[in-house]
């Protein structure tokens, strides 16, 4: 999701604060990579359960673990395109007002966390739909990408290859 | 690594030639007769073809090199390691999700081995439609034939899995014509893991067969190179202008590499190829390049099933139906053809819609699962023109494929057949793969709630394996990119060879139609070169 200032205005939701907001983003000079903070590891453990249902112990940590990861293999646009995400998503302003969770992200209860997945996920625009897909396949990779998930969706390697891989 | 025999130990330790820059400590020049850019199945054919005949060949390919030592069965893994953007490569607006290769081999070390010559409708077409008046079934017949004794494509004569059977008993109940897959496997255990890469080495994927041989013959491999742009010299290329990367795959390193060639072959695939010539600011006097980039587009339909379908393992595609290509005009509303995808959970994961609690239960009846997909036909009908292919700021491509109203007409159509068939074949539930869509229990259920689903991107699901055109072959230099033979219009010791060359879709899994016209084209350009 390229967040340009010309798509955040076209979403046509917060006028002024949008505009600051963006005149903001465009200031942020593009990254050569994601380059990870706590933040986004604490976003990503808060989203983790709302989008992928009750996870056990260590769970929401692998997730964020591998999410980061995953990020850090894609290329560097599309990384670029992420860390806007993410950034956006840490502004406590576009947080409150684009995804409606009035708590930071590690406080945010359940309800408002599942609020915020619904609303961007059948959001009208697309731009704000794209970004939950991206998130939505971030973290069900993170997820069902290890071997901690497997048992609980009973899939295993074949039988044929045990002694061989 | 695995304890399985690796064919790439033995030939590295007998001296091939294979660079992994990467490691580069200083700029590389290299001087050859063919440099050739990509290593996928056009690069793999030209290379074994044109080193077997004693030319000098260089091989420059972006992605790393991984054998079957290393080929663990793990998506995790595999992802970042072979394919494109982890596999998660995206339309510009993000509708549609592309998988592509991008390691040695290029999309066949992580293909699904189905194989179809090109249907006798496409090539028609292109004779009625594109002037192509020499693509006919009797002129590609013997390099068809030639592609197939190379790479064992023969008739699968074991059952199919559980997930291709659902396929086969929805058509038998509705009265739908369907058929068994050939396949490029020699030896196959029938695993299912051929989108992870092939650990047993059964699958003749150019990894095991045409590269090999190339590099036996002589050639030389550079890998974790990607090729930015061409040295161009008025209307002749003097080679190419590559940089290396990281380990990681992802950054330049800084070293660069340069092969001057007599001849230049492009096979960096549809996407990869036309960025090349776009980077180069080739000559494209008649704005054709990069355009009519076709995926087939597809939808898709979960159904689960009483017995568990464990559509993981075994052979992954086996069995399609052409039903639905053959009711229509091939240029009038878009003809789809059905077939499954294999099952694993990483990738099922991302495609399945919902979240939270309804995600997790959906995953855990994963055994159950079957997936049914439509790959839609693209570029035949008028207002089919597929997509762009521009560059980000950083040079990188970009395919821009908005869905208009013919593509979104077809799949809403697609979901309905599907969920008609998966019924018919005893389904418990139906599940069209689209966010605003739940479990339906019955045909008229399913039926009701798929007439109702608003068609949009980010909603309606839609991958595509098949990427295809944007260095159109054509009659004449104002309709394409290349001539018949891959020639390019403007630069005459330029030669595309892959899949971006097709001037509309193929209509049916592409590899066989890249491996007979790569066998083709690299031929005459060999007899060219003598
Ligand atoms: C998961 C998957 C499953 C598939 N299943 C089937 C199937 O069952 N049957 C079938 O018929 N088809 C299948 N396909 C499609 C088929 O494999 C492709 O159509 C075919 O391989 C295309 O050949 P190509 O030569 O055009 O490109 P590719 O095979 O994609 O090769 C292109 C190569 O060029 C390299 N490259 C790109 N840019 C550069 C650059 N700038 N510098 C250097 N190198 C570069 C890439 O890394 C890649 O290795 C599948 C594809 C995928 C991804
Ligand atoms: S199904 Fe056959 S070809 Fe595919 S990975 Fe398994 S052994 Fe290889």
């Amino acid at each position: 999701m390229t967040l340009s200032r010309r798509q955040l205005l076209q979403t046509g939701l917060l006028g002024g604060l949008t505009l600051a907001l963006a005149g903001r983003l465009a200031e942020v000079p593009a990254a050569p990579g994601f380059a990870a903070n706590v933040a986004d590891r604490q976003l990503i453990m808060a989203l983790a359960p709302g989008m992928l249902g009750p996870l056990p112990a260590g769970g929401a940590a692998q997730v964020a673990g591998n999410v980061l990861k995953a990020i850090d293999g894609l290329p560097l646009a599309v990384q670029a395109e992420l860390r806007q995400l993410f950034d956006l998503l840490h502004n406590p302003l576009a947080r409150r007002l684009l995804a409606g969770v009035a708590a930071p992200w590690p406080e945010a209860g359940e309800q408002a966390i599942n609020a915020f997945l619904q609303r961007w996920r059948y959001s009208r625009f697309s731009l704000l739909r794209s970004a939950y897909q991206a998130l939505h396949c971030l973290l069900g990779a993170g997820w069902y990408g290890a071997a901690a998930s497997w048992p609980a969706i009973d899939y295993r390697l074949p039988a044929m290859m045990k002694g061989l891989l | 690594m695995s304890k399985l025999p690796d064919p790439w130990q033995a030939g590295l330790a007998a001296g091939w030639q294979v660079t992994d820059a990467s490691r580069l400590a200083q700029d590389l020049q290299l001087e050859c007769d063919v440099a050739i850019v990509g290593t996928g199945a056009g690069g793999g054919m030209a290379a074994e073809l044109l080193a077997q005949a004693g030319l000098r060949v260089v091989m420059l390919e972006e992605g790393a090199l991984h054998s079957s030592g290393s080929f663990r069965l793990n998506e995790a893994e595999a992802y970042p390691q072979l394919y494109q953007e982890s596999a998660n490569r995206q339309t510009a607006d993000k509708g549609i999700t592309i998988l592509q290769g991008r390691t040695v081999g290029g999309s066949t070390t992580v293909n699904w081995t189905s194989s179809f010559r090109t249907p006798a409708g496409t090539l028609g077409w292109w004779r009625r439609a594109h002037g192509l008046q020499n693509m006919s079934e009797e002129s590609m017949q013997p390099w068809f034939e030639r592609a197939e004794a190379r790479l064992g494509i023969a008739p699968w004569e074991t059952d199919p899995n559980a997930n291709n059977a659902v396929l086969a008993r929805g058509c038998e109940a509705l009265g739908l014509s369907h058929g068994r897959m050939r396949r490029n496997v020699r030896g196959c255990w029938n695993l299912g893991y051929c989108g992870t890469g092939c650990a047993t080495n059964a699958k003749q994927s150019m990894l095991v067969t045409t590269i090999p041989a190339a590099l036996q013959a002589g050639a030389r491999l550079l890998t974790r190179v990607r090729v930015q742009r061409l040295l161009l010299a008025g209307d002749r290329v003097k080679g190419v202008l590559a940089e290396a990367l990281q380990a990681d795959g992802v950054r330049a390193s800084g070293r660069r590499v340069t092969v001057k060639a007599r001849q230049v072959v492009l096979s960096a695939g549809a996407i990869g190829t036309p960025a090349i010539l776009l980077r180069s600011r080739a000559p494209d006097p008649y704005r054709q390049l990069g355009k009519r980039t076709f995926l087939h587009p597809v939808v898709l339909s979960g159904a689960l099933f009483p017995q568990r379908i464990e559509g993981y393992y075994g052979a992954p595609q086996s069995v399609y139906s052409d039903h639905f290509m053959h009711v229509g005009a091939i240029d009038g509303p878009l003809g789809y053809k059905l077939e499954v995808p294999p099952i694993h959970p990483l990738i099922m994961a991302a495609t399945l819609p919902g979240n939270g609690a309804v995600h997790q239960r959906l995953m855990r009846q994963m055994p159950h699962l079957n997936v049914t997909l439509a790959l839609l036909r693209d570029g035949f009908h008028p207002e089919s023109v597929g997509g762009q292919v521009r560059l980000r700021d950083d040079g990188s491509p970009l395919l821009d494929y908005p869905l208009g109203a013919v593509e979104w007409e077809a799949a809403r159509r697609a979901l309905l057949s599907m969920a008609e068939l998966q019924f018919a074949a005893g389904a418990r539930a139906v599940l069209p793969v689209h966010e605003d869509a739940g479990l339906a229990r019955s045909w008229r259920e399913a039926r009701q709630m798929i007439a109702a689903l608003p068609m949009q991107i980010m909603r309606t699901r839609v991958v595509s394996a098949h990427v295809m055109g944007g260095a159109a072959m054509a009659a004449d230099e104002r309709r394409g990119v290349v001539d018949g033979d891959g020639r390019h219009w403007q630069l005459r010791n330029l030669t595309v060879i892959d899949g971006s060359l097709f001037p509309t879709s193929i209509g049916a899994n592409p590899q066989l139609s890249v491996y007979g016209f790569a066998l083709r084209q690299a031929e005459a350009l060999r007899q060219r070169m003598a």
